[in-house]
């Protein structure tokens, strides 16, 4: 019979200490922070203990970004992703909806990032170099671009830019001509942003983008099956069955 | 700060080799405590079918792995620049938690050449003195044999239950297997897995082009399989979220699925989550270790006594909890003295993308280890005269898995996003795929391990600092050995290639692998080496570092059957003598 006891005396957040938020318990993802534990004499399995995953709210509305920022969020989003007969573009399948999630919820606020100071540019093989977190780099960067856009194309915001005008902002951005204020580094902003984007084009609707998984549907891809034994052998043969996510599949609310 | 009652091993870190050193010392009656920084972990509940399917969480979002805002590293390409937080995972991805990176690996089971043992003899018996000095090079031999390691290896694929063909077996080459590797004493305890239609592809190209294509050896069974410890593994379903993830279906060999079931059950095993240690306590002589300091998630301070300290923390662990607790002499770069630190060395990675026009691969049955491969050019299984480097890769046909976000293969001049990188993704996703070449990174002068003068971690210790980059050996090596993936891509008859070479400094951001190595290394000398062959350290005789750390240099081949085989290695000679007779089983 495994012994399994929890110290819970003086239990702290051993984040907040040191001046950051940590996760809460449930999210018992590695960090220091769950409480110390001490097993022996067997395998603690304890009933209803699963770690599944928190998923998101995938209703309309914005919960973190700005209407300025959502207005920016779209707009950019559209261009890195464009709608077309092949396949949805960003913004139909959900990604303005996921990036806001994602931003309202622990990876914004940074917690698998560490950002503790000082903090000099670095050469672009050091990664990412900022006090910001991502809901941070967002907040700061918008108004940047935005500013910078006022400055070079008269008046407009980003937003408001034809589909033509705003690809030269992005891809200034992404190659690093154009240059932010605010302490912004353009080109680290393009590759979250960039990023983010796919990350919600593809990942499981459950995250509130990649909508009726049209996305997978686009590419072929069949979603979070576990079992291809019977496939391994058909060698070339299109795999016929339509993808599943984590809740099912949008059929089967009908 | 509480001092607890002593026990006999008390290991830091409950990865692979804190598990394998565990279960040894358990099993000769010895009181044994594990010390893991990170949480609990089982499959039932941590990695279950119905939710492990998860590419955000897990990659993206890094969900297993360390969380770099309690701790990272600084980095740096050499040593005029400043070292800077590695402030994202990326270029490695860190485990933490009880299997560690033995729960997110891919499975890929590798052991290393004879003669990668004896990269400095060999290759300047073979080509000359100058060989191994071109570049700054500072590789060694190992002090071990692979002779010595043989049974060992043997061992870890009995635990795992590694599937493959044997392709040298007791000296006598088999169809079928890796005809380059060294003399294996049994065959794989499970048949190769099936491969699926990419590395079948790959396989018939190198036979056409006279190579010896063979299955990869994997630790995802090709079927069911009982190991040693009574430890049960099911069969692998190809289900393609392997590498980064964990198994919901005890398919893959990890210490969960190997040995835990077995350990966890001794009454004289103990494990404590949620602590991670702080420094190795010295007796004032400092020829001894009294035990270890940590620190658990509630901020409370013990002291635990132990007579035998194995440092199971991973290389970048080890070495950092090394220099912090003043063991060994730190290297300087600038004198080229000292030892801890030293040599830390990494792996050389390129690939070569294949479309098709008319093939459907479905990239996403894949599993952690599943490839066709070839090793005519690794180590130095081919003549290196007048090439200019020394050290090789595997070249394998790969298919581990079509995760949408991170495995869409686009053909070259593809822009990153728009209309074109859309249509050329619905387009390619299923008819493409990706050759990869997996070379070895010789040590350098340049490139080592030490402790930041700046950053600090969540405990307000100085953070490691890294300086590596690439040498002119490393980009040779890459160049030809991508040269000769290029070729079998074409002979695959595809529609077009797309190579990616190794080019430029070594960039923290994409992921290459977590293969690093080095800084805490085995030799036969205390002037250059940290520890002996059985990982004791040089300097402290009841203080033991496990793990690639003790790599003189990296070969191209994935590290993990390496590190177990040494860990058993080391845990017999400390059963056989060190018990008996503790003290330096080494004479220096
Ligand atoms: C995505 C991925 C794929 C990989 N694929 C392969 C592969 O296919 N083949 C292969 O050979 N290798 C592979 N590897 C590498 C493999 O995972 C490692 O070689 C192996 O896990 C190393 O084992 P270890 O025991 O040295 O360290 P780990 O398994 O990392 O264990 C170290 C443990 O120590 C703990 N720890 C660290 N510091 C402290 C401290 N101060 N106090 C207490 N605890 C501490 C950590 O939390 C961790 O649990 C892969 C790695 C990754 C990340
Ligand atoms: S590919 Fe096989 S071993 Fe890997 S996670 Fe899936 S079932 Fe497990």
């Amino acid at each position: 019979m495994a012994v399994r006891e929890f110290d819970r005396r003086k239990f702290l957040l051993a984040g907040a200490a040191a001046g950051t938020t940590a996760a809460a318990v449930v999210f018992h993802d590695g960090e220091l922070g769950a409480p110390p534990e001490t097993i022996t004499g067997g395998m603690p399995w304890a009933e209803g203990a699963a770690d599944s995953p928190p998923g998101a709210d995938t209703g309309t509305g914005y919960v973190y970004l700005t209407a300025a920022e959502a207005a920016f969020v779209e707009a950019a989003v559209d261009r890195l992703i464009p709608a077309d007969p092949v396949g949805p573009g960003a913004v139909e399948a959900g990604v303005p909806t996921f990036i806001d999630r994602q931003l309202a919820g622990t990876y914004g606020r940074g917690d698998h990032y560490f950002l503790g100071g000082p903090w000099p540019a670095g050469v672009q093989e050091q990664g990412y170099q900022s006090r910001f977190s991502p809901a941070q780099l967002y907040r700061a960067a918008v108004p940047a671009v935005d500013r910078y856009v006022a400055g070079k194309f008269k008046s407009a915001t980003f937003a408001a830019l034809s589909a033509a005008d705003r690809d030269t902002v992005l891809k200034g951005m992404e190659s690093g001509d154009v240059h932010l204020d605010g302490g912004v580094n353009a080109k680290s902003f393009f590759a979250m942003l960039l990023q983010n984007t796919k990350e919600g084009y593809f990942s499981d609707p459950m995250y509130g983008g990649n909508r009726d998984m049209a996305a997978w549907k686009m590419i072929g891809f069949p979603g979070a099956r576990y079992n291809y034994k019977e496939w391994v052998t058909r060698h070339g043969e299109r795999f016929p069955n339509p993808p599943v996510g984590f809740k099912g599949r949008p059929a089967w609310k009908a | 700060m509480t001092t607890l009652k002593s026990v006999d091993v008390v290991l830091v870190g409950f990865g692979w080799t804190g598990a394998i050193m565990g279960q040894q010392f358990v099993d000769q009656g010895l009181s044994v405590l594990a010390l893991e920084r990170g949480p609990w972990r089982d499959t039932s509940t941590d990695f279950a079918t119905t939710f492990a399917q998860d590419e955000l969480r897990y990659m993206w979002r890094h969900h297993l792995f360390q969380n770099v805002a309690d701790d990272t590293l600084t980095i740096r390409n050499n040593t005029r620049q400043q070292a800077l937080p590695m402030r994202r995972l990326g270029s490695f991805l860190l485990g933490t938690g009880v299997g560690s990176g033995g729960v997110h690996w891919n499975g890929q089971i590798w052991r290393f050449l004879p003669t990668d043992f004896q990269t400095k003899s060999h290759n300047q018996a073979r080509y000359g003195k100058q060989a191994v000095t071109d570049y700054d090079l500072t590789v060694q031999d190992w002090g071990i044999t692979y002779d010595e390691l043989e049974p060992h290896y043997d061992t870890f694929d009995r635990l795992c239950g590694t599937s493959g063909k044997a392709g040298n077996l007791r000296g006598k080459i088999q169809p079928g297997g890796n005809p380059f590797e060294g003399a294996r004493s049994n065959e794989y305890p499970t048949p190769p897995m099936v491969q699926t239609y990419g590395p079948t592809l790959f396989g018939e190209a190198a036979a056409s082009l006279g190579h010896k294509p063979f299955p990869h050896p994997t630790g995802n069974l090709s079927q069911p399989y009982t190991n040693p410890l009574g430890a049960q593994l099911g069969e692998c379903t190809y289900c393609g979220f392997c590498e980064k993830f964990g198994c919901g279906n005890y398919s893959k060999a990890s210490p969960q699925t190997t040995v835990l079931p077995y350990l966890m059950s001794k009454p004289n095993f103990m494990l404590k989550t949620e602590c991670e240690v702080l420094r190795v306590e010295l007796a004032p002589d400092k020829k001894i270790a009294t035990g270890v300091t940590y620190v658990n998630s509630a901020g409370e301070e013990f002291f635990q006594p132990a007579k035998i300290v194995i440092l199971s923390a991973y290389i970048l662990q080890n070495v950092r909890l090394l220099l912090l607790s003043g063991i060994g002499k730190p290297y300087d770069p600038a004198t080229g003295e000292g030892v801890v630190g030293r040599n830390y060395a990494y792996q050389t990675m390129s690939s070569v993308n294949v479309f098709f026009d008319d093939k459907i691969i479905n990239p996403f049955i894949g599993a952690g280890a599943m490839a066709t491969v070839i090793d005519e050019y690794n180590g130095d299984n081919f003549d290196h005269g007048g090439l200019g480097f020394i050290g090789g890769a595997y070249i394998a046909g790969m298919v581990t898995g079509g995760r949408p976000i991170e495995m869409i293969y686009t053909p070259k001049g593809t822009p990153a996003w728009g209309l074109e990188w859309k249509h050329a993704a619905a387009k390619n996703y299923l008819k493409s795929f990706s050759i990869s070449v997996h070379g070895s990174n010789m040590s350098n002068r340049g490139n080592y391990l030490d402790l930041d003068p700046t950053y600090r971690d969540v405990h307000g210790r100085p953070m490691l600092r890294m300086t590596f980059d690439f040498t002119d050996n490393d980009f040779k090596m890459s160049n030809y050995l991508t040269d000769r993936a290029s070729e079998v891509a074409r002979a695959m008859g595809p529609r077009e290639i797309k190579e990616n070479r190794r080019k430029g400094s070594w960039n923290v951001t994409p992921y290459q692998t977590t293969h690093n190595t080095g800084g805490a290394i085995m030799g036969d000398d205390p002037n250059t080496s940290v520890v002996n062959k059985y990982l004791q350290t040089w300097d402290v005789h009841n203080v033991f570092s496990m793990g690639a750390g003790a790599f003189p240099q990296n070969a191209g081949y994935n590290p993990t059957a390496t590190l177990a085989a040494l860990a058993f290695h080391s845990a017999s000679a400390i059963i056989s003598q060190y018990l008996k007779a503790p003290g330096p089983m080494v004479q220096a």
